[in-house]
C-alpha cells in the first residue's frame, strides 16, 4: 500500500507516493535523491540524518515520511543560497571542521537548531548539544570551533 | 520493518476507535522508541495511529497548585517552557536531560510513561511528585501506576491525556547517565510538596520506585547527610553490562544525596 505525502521540502512544494514505513531519511535519498543527508547508524544515534522539520532538528531516520505530511522540511541542500554557502557552511570550511565529511550534514543541521535557540553558544553549551551527533574521525575539536564561529558569522550577518 | 497501515486522527474520540477496531494496533507520537524498535522487528504492529496532532492531547497548563503536561508535549517544549521553568525548575531539567536535543524535539510525555522503560527519566518525575496520570477514562495516582519493566496501570486501548505534577516546594533530579545513550543507569528525584518527601529511583529496577526510608530520613532534616548510611537492597535491582546491582545500589546513594544538595538540602 502507497500514500502520497506532501511537505515544503527546502521551499519548494514535494509531493511522494511512499509506503508507510518508509522513513523519512529514506524518501528524501531514495524517492527526492537528496543526497547530502546521510544514513549513519539507523539507529538514531549518530546524528549523520538530521534535518529540520518545521524549525528543529530531528533525526530523519528516526521518523516515518508520513508524519511529514504538511511539514517544512530542510536539509543540507537548503542552506547555500544563489551559490554561496551558508555561514555555518563556510565556518566549517574554514576551519576544517570535518575529516572524512560524513557527518557534516547532521552537525550543520544540529548546530542550526542550537544557535536558533543561543545565537551565542559557548563551547561547554556546543559540547553537550552535539550529544546527539557522532564524529568517528572524532575531529570534534574544529567542529566546536567551526560552530562558535559560524555562530558569530551568522549574528554579524 | 514490517508493513502496517498508519493513521492519522485529529480527535480522541477517532484514535479510540481505531484502536478498538484494529487488535495489533499501537499508537505512536514521537517515535523514540517505537519505531527503533519496529525497525528490529521485535514489534509488528498492523496499524499505527498517530496521536501526534490531537489538539486535546497538547498544551502545558500551569495554575497554583499544578502543571498539567499533555501527552504528546515533546521534551523540547518542556525543558523550555518559562511556565515549567518557574513552577517546577526540577522537571525542566530533567526534561532537557532525556537523550539529546533532537530526540528531545520529538519524544512526548505520554509516550514515555505509557512504554515505562526501565530506564526512563520522566517515570522518576512522575512518581517522585506524586503526579496523577490523567487518561481517556479515569484518574491514576502515580503510586498506582508504574507495576514493572514496560508495564503500566493502562488497560489496552486506554490512552494517556495528560500528567498533572503538584508544584514541590523544593524538588531535584540527579542522574547518573549512560555516556553513549544518556539513558539513566540511576536517576533519582528528590520533591517535598505539600503531600510530604518523596524520593523516587529510575534506572536502577524494574520500573520506578520510592525508597520510603529515605523520605523518612529527609523528613527529620533535609540534608544530604541524612541519607548516610541507607541502602537500597542490590538484590532487587537490574544488572546489565553498563552496571551490576550493586553499583547501580551505590549510584542511589550518590545520586540520592546529590539531588537533595541540588533542592537545597
Amino acid at each position: 500500500m502507497t500514500v502520497t505525502v506532501s511537505f515544503v521540502l527546502n521551499g519548494e512544494d514535494v509531493s511522494v507516493d511512499v509506503e508507510p514505513r518508509t522513513l523519512l531519511v529514506e524518501a528524501l535519498r531514495d524517492r527526492l535523491r537528496r543526497t547530502g543527508t546521510h544514513v549513519g547508524c539507523d539507529t538514531s544515534q549518530c546524528g549523520a540524518c538530521v534535518v529540520h522539520v518545521d524549525g528543529r532538528s530531528v533525526k530523519s531516520c528516526s521518523m516515518l515520511a508520513v508524519q511529514a505530511e504538511g511539514a517544512e522540511v530542510v536539509t543540507i541542500e537548503g542552506l547555500a543560497k544563489g551559490g554561496r554557502l551558508h555561514p555555518m557552511q563556510e565556518a566549517f570550511r574554514e576551519h576544517h571542521g570535518l575529516q572524512c565529511g560524513f557527518c557534516t550534514p547532521g552537525m550543520i543541521m544540529s548546530a542550526l537548531d542550537l544557535v536558533s535557540q543561543n545565537p551565542d553558544p559557548d563551547e561547554n553549551q556546543i559540547r553537550h548539544w552535539l550529544e546527539g551527533n557522532l564524529c568517528r574521525c572524532t575531529g570534534y575539536q574544529n567542529i566546536v570551533r567551526a560552530i562558535k564561529a559560524g555562530a558569530q558569522a551568522m549574528r554579524s550577518a | 520493518m514490517y508493513e502496517f497501515n498508519y493513521h492519522r486522527p485529529t480527535t480522541l474520540a477517532e484514535a479510540k476507535t481505531l484502536l478498538e477496531s484494529n487488535a495489533d494496533a499501537k499508537l505512536v507520537s514521537g517515535g523514540m522508541t517505537l519505531l527503533p524498535t519496529m525497525k528490529l522487528r521485535l514489534a509488528r504492529p498492523t496499524d499505527l495511529v498517530d496521536i501526534g496532532n490531537i489538539r486535546d492531547l497538547g498544551g502545558i497548563r500551569v495554575d497554583a497548585k499544578n502543571v498539567e503536561v499533555g501527552a504528546a508535549v515533546r521534551h523540547a517544549e518542556v525543558a523550555s517552557s518559562a511556565d515549567v521553568r518557574k513552577a517546577i525548575p526540577a522537571l525542566s531539567d530533567l526534561a532537557g536531560l532525556i537523550g539529546d536535543p533532537q530526540v528531545r524535539n520529538r519524544g512526548t510525555l505520554g509516550g514515555s510513561i505509557a512504554n515505562s522503560d526501565p530506564a526512563a527519566d520522566y517515570p522518576a518525575a512522575v512518581l517522585g511528585l506524586g503526579a496523577t496520570i490523567r487518561t481517556d477514562r479515569r484518574e491514576i495516582a502515580a503510586d498506582d501506576y508504574f507495576l514493572g519493566m514496560f508495564e503500566t496501570a493502562l488497560e489496552p486501548g486506554e490512552i494517556v491525556v495528560a500528567v498533572r505534577f503538584p508544584r514541590a516546594k523544593r524538588a531535584a533530579y540527579a542522574k547518573f547517565p549512560n555516556p553513549a545513550s544518556r539513558y539513566a543507569v540511576v536517576g533519582v528525584f528528590v520533591a517535598e510538596t505539600g503531600a510530604g518527601i518523596r524520593v523516587a529511583v529510575t534506572g536502577a529496577g524494574a520500573c520506578a520506585f520510592r525508597v520510603p526510608e529515605m523520605e523518612t530520613a529527609l523528613g527529620r532534616k533535609f540534608a544530604a547527610d541524612s541519607l548516610d548510611g541507607i541502602e537500597v537492597d542490590a538484590a532487587e535491582l537490574n544488572g546489565d553490562l553498563h552496571a551490576s546491582p550493586e553499583y547501580r545500589a551505590h549510584l542511589v546513594g550518590v545520586m540520592a544525596r546529590r539531588a537533595v544538595s541540588a533542592a537545597g538540602g
